[in-house]
């Protein structure tokens, strides 16, 4: 088949970014040419900036060099513009006379810089603030000139004079408006930024009008002559009052332009579907955004109806500001002017050069400024987006995300919004000793903007991710404005689909979907059978979903589930028989003393789960020692799986003075009725006879406490990565009740969670009263969520006993070269 | 250098792999997606991970250690990792995997 013609106009971030993402997905479904107006690769033009500033150079800020376009055979014309597009024979020409055919037209023309419209505007040292060659041309004239004045205060013009005042020149900002900046910022924020400019040496006029440029005797320009009469001198003038998007080539070929070349959520022009538009020249539901992440966005939903998916909606995006004035942290988000129907919380200390401003509506985050700490912007920005009910947080809420979190009992490690203050050496992760240095270097060279991608190229947060939250802050407070981050389980599973976990989930319910294949078909997975990512996840939906009929493949679960083993760094393996209630007898010591010296296992320890591990066993041991165990009656401790863990109990009624209840009675008859239960992630539970509360029933999945009535409940604990104190769920009377209200809880975590969700992140997403409706207050609901849970459970097996027994066992031993000759008859080996 | 028979394909999990003890070191024989088999060294070249032991997908394997992804063909990390881990000559001849040592 021949490949269809796709032709790009404008080599800039949102139309490249849009090839790449076309590239990922259908690298072989069209011949690609690239008509760009600059003679470069496709640069970083958000790092402009930090160039001019001299904090970078011009190499360090290229994406895509020219290489890039070879390798991925797409033809570039750089330096050459579009001049005229023919609807009609479906060619472009450019102002060279290059004509190509298109199948796909793709613009991509950003925007133009708007010049006043005064004399002396096109006098030699007038520019705007737009492109490499401008940003030389500044950096030029800080070399030989000394007086420079930036028209407009917005972030580009303030972006400018801060630079050029780095490079030595005397800067004079001149606005019309009443204060700095004021499309993203209140008065009074304004002000104080205003004040810490002035502090660097930026000189301000305001409610100014620019009359007239004035020629020195060189005839460069000499000085700007403003409205009331004030001259002010001036080697070099940056116009930097606005950007229009450019539409120009767009209207001469009677594609419907208002502000922008109209599109639908499909990013196809209104005028004729074969043409898109992405980028700062699209008009999407009567915006056009001037900021990169919004542009992402849009390239992935074009990417993907260009691959022909056709799935992807562009909704629209909300923005954040961030000013990249080194020293100067400026933060806006959302709606933060207010109105009649708003609530605002304002924190001003002029002396300390901080003012913050949030503004609430309706029980939700609206809008956020800041000045001086924005250290909390990208929080701030998060619940904007999320829409998420602050009304329980209100009161600390200004104070910021790890103070308003220690409040809620929400303390615990993560990212304290400090990112911006670490010194470079600072070991952000943990896990993979990656410091903060290593990160920004990544994020600068690599040119990434997503946490993903970090994660890919540092492997920083990869691993435990509790040091997620620092991440994004670096992103954020690195690449400013462009960072989007984004709701793990709101993204596609993974990069085989589109689809999240919420509609994979639907899918296999709604469709009946029974096995994995089926669900990729179904789903139109994009490869052939998936990665280390999407499959678990689809496994565990099938067989949550459709007990006993969906298939379990255990090719698609991590090699613990399925070597029912804990994998060790030296690739051995660890045993955890169960210990019911943390109960164990002299026979079954006696049983794993043998079993630990027959099979020479290096460490014998006892685990904070209140059961005996054995590490350090060969592999090919593994069925040998199972088989040893299961004769004295122990069988799998499932310290592996997504599953059922342990259930601690202290010593309880039984024999402790303070005891209320029979904690270690109930905690067997709880691991029993729950053994062999797969999850969404681990769960674990604890049973306490009395309020001391020995068994830790506070930072469990399901604690269970007794008191003189009967038992407490509490759910969606956690004591891991960030600890989380279990949350009072209900009061019952007897253990029935107990197991059925805990069941049915579980049962409904089971059938709604997210893959690797623990109870409490689920219980974060879907609110605990939501929970308490299904599971507390409607008898009948909980009763049919017990039911299905008992049924999924019904005779689990012993994966233990399961895998001794042939053809399983094989898996668990090598092949044996010397064996081969016996088994086959005859020695056989040739040479080649 | 000489074939040596190893056993009948589905004696190999589908989607799986299993394990040649040899005195250099263990090989991974893994039977990938369409049954098509590949020999690599069973030790991950980030930090010697028992690729064997691995989630397989496409011709591909993500080690169970830290979840590199490694290319059953070529022994190549995928990018952005870096590392190369040797491959053996192994084929099927009528529904036999023969490994090259
Ligand atoms: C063996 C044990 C440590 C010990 O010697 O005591 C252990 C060992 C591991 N834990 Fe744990 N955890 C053990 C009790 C705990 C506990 C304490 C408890 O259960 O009371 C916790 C905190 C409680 C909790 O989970 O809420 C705990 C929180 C974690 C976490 C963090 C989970 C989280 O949601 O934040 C992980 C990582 C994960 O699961 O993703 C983890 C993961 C691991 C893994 C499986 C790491 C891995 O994937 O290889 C470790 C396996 C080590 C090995 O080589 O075998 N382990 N781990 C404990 C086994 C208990 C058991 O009998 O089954
Ligand atoms: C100095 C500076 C700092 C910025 N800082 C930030 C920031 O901190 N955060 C943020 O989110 N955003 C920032 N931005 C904005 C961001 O860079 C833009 O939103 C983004 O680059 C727009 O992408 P685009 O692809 O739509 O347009 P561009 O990247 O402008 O690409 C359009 C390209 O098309 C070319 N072109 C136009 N017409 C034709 C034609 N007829 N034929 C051929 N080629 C043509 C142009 O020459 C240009 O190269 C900044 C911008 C500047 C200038
Ligand atoms: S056992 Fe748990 S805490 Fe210890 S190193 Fe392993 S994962 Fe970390
Ligand atoms: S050893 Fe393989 S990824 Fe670390």
């Amino acid at each position: 088949m021949q490949k269809q013609k796709l032709v790009m106009v404008g080599n800039g971030m949102a139309g490249v970014k849009t090839l790449e993402e076309l590239i990922k997905h259908a690298p072989d479904l069209f011949d690609i040419t690239v008509f760009g107006a600059e003679p470069h690769g496709n640069y970083n033009r958000i790092l402009l900036s930090p160039v001019l500033a001299g904090e970078m150079t011009l190499p360090d800020i290229m994406l895509n060099d020219l290489d890039w376009y070879r390798d991925n055979g797409i033809t570039l014309h750089a330096g050459r513009k579009v001049v005229e597009i023919n609807r009609a024979r479906r060619t472009v020409r450019a102002d060279d006379g290059t004509e190509v055919a298109y199948d796909r037209l793709l613009l991509a023309t950003g925007s133009v810089p708007f010049i006043l419209p005064v004399p002396g505007k096109d006098l030699p040292g007038v520019i705007a603030y737009r492109d490499i060659a401008d940003t030389e041309a500044m950096i030029e004239a800080a070399q030989h000139h000394r007086h420079a004045v930036v028209i407009g205060a917005g972030l580009l013009g303030l972006e400018a004079a801060n630079g050029l005042i780095l490079r030595g020149m005397e800067v004079t900002v001149v606005h019309l408006g009443g204060w700095i900046m004021e499309r993203q910022l209140d008065k009074a924020a304004a002000d104080m930024l205003q004040a810490s400019l002035e502090a660097k040496g930026m000189k301000f006029c305001l409610q100014a009008q620019t009359a007239e440029l004035l020629a020195a005797d060189s005839g460069r320009v000499g000085a700007v002559r403003l409205k009331d009469g004030t001259e002010l001198a001036a080697d070099l003038v940056v116009m930097a009052a606005g950007i229009r998007p450019s539409t120009s080539l767009a209207e001469s070929a009677r594609l419907h332009c208002e502000r922008g070349i109209v599109v639908t959520d499909t990013l196809q022009t209104v005028t004729d579907p074969r043409i898109y538009a992405v980028g700062e020249c699209a008009n999407h539901r009567g915006t056009a955004y001037g900021l990169v992440a919004p542009l992402f966005d849009q390239a992935k939903v074009c990417a993907n109806h260009l691959a022909g998916f056709g799935i992807g909606r562009y909704l629209g995006s909300v923005t954040s500001t961030k000013l990249k004035v080194t020293g100067v942290d400026v933060f806006s988000a959302g709606d933060f002017q207010g109105g009649a129907d708003c609530d605002e919380i304002v924190l001003h200390d002029r002396a300390g050069g901080v003012y913050k401003k949030l503004v609430l509506k309706d029980d939700k985050l609206a809008g956020a400024v800041m000045v001086g700490d924005t250290a909390d912007g990208a929080w701030y920005f998060q619940l904007v987006r999320e829409g998420k009910d602050v009304a329980e947080m209100r009161d600390h809420l200004m104070f910021g995300q790890s103070f308003t979190q220690s409040q809620l009992g929400d303390a615990g490690h993560q990212g304290q919004s400090q990112a911006a203050l670490l010194p470079d050496t600072a070991e952000i992760c943990g896990c993979n000793g990656v410091c903060k240095g290593t990160i920004v270097k990544a994020i600068r060279e690599k040119g990434l903007f997503t946490l993903d991608e970090v994660k890919k190229h540092t492997k920083a947060s990869s691993s435990c991710g509790s040091c997620t939250g620092l991440v994004e802050q670096i992103l954020a407070s690195t690449v400013g404005g462009a960072y989007q981050s984004t709701d793990k389980f709101a993204k596609p599973v993974c990069g085989c689909t589109e689809h999240t976990h919420g509609e994979v989930r639907e899918a296999i319910r709604q469709q009946k979907l029974l096995t994995i294949p089926d669900t990729m078909r179904a789903l139109e997975w994009s490869t052939p059978n998936g990665c280390a990512t999407c499959r678990p996840a689809l496994n565990y939906y099938l067989i949550s979903t459709w007990p006993f009929e969906a298939e379990d493949d255990p090719q698609s679960r991590f090699i613990n589930e399925r070597a029912h083993a804990n994998i060790q760094k030296d690739g051995t393996y660890s045993v955890v028989p169960r210990m019911w209630g943390g109960l164990t007898t002299p026979d079954e010591l006696r049983a794993i003393a043998d079993a630990a010296e027959k099979y020479k296992v290096p460490t014998v320890k006892v685990t904070g789960g209140q059961r005996i591990d054995l590490l350090g066993v060969k592999k090919s041991d593994l069925p040998l020692i199972w088989s040893d165990l299961n004769a004295a009656g122990m069988v799998s401790g499932h310290a592996y799986g997504k599953s059922l863990r342990t259930v601690k109990t202290c010593v309880g009624k039984e024999h402790c003075r303070f005891g209320t209840q029979l904690a270690m009675d109930l905690g067997v008859k709880l691991e029993k009725m729950l053994f062999g239960m797969w999850s969404p992630h681990k769960v674990k539970l604890a049973v306490s006879g009395c309020p001391r509360n020995c068994a830790e029933s506070g930072i469990k999945d399901v604690g269970v406490i007794g008191v003189d009535s009967g038992y407490e409940l509490y759910v969606a604990g956690n004591g891991g990565i960030k600890t989380e104190v279990a949350q009072f769920f209900c009061k019952v009377g007897s253990d029935e009740e107990v197991m059925e209200y805990g069941g049915a809880f579980l049962q409904l975590y089971r059938e709604e969670a997210y893959y690797l969700e623990r109870t409490c992140h689920y219980i974060e997403r879907v609110g605990l009263e939501h929970a308490k409706k299904l599971v507390v207050e409607d008898a009948a609901n909980r009763k049919a969520l017990y039911e299905r849970l008992l049924f999924a459970l019904k005779d689990a097996p012993d994966p233990w006993a399961e895998q001794r027994t042939a053809p399983l066992v094989r898996n668990y031993q090598p092949i044996d070269l010397t064996n081969n000759g016996d088994r086959h008859g005859l020695a056989e080996t040739v040479s080649s | 250098m000489a074939w040596q028979k190893l056993c009948p394909l589905e004696e190999i999990p589908a989607l799986g792999a299993r394990v040649v003890e040899h005195a250099d070191g263990d090989i991974a024989v893994f039977r990938a997606a369409g049954d098509s088999v590949f020999a690599v060294a069973d030790a991950c070249p980030h930090k010697g991970g028992p690729l064997s032991q691995g989630i397989v997908h496409g011709h591909k394997v993500t080690c169970p250690l830290h979840g590199w992804n490694i290319e059953l063909a070529s022994g190549h990390a995928c990018a952005p990792d870096e590392g190369c881990v040797r491959n053996y000559p192994v084929r099927i001849e009528a529904g036999t995997v023969w490994l090259e040592l």
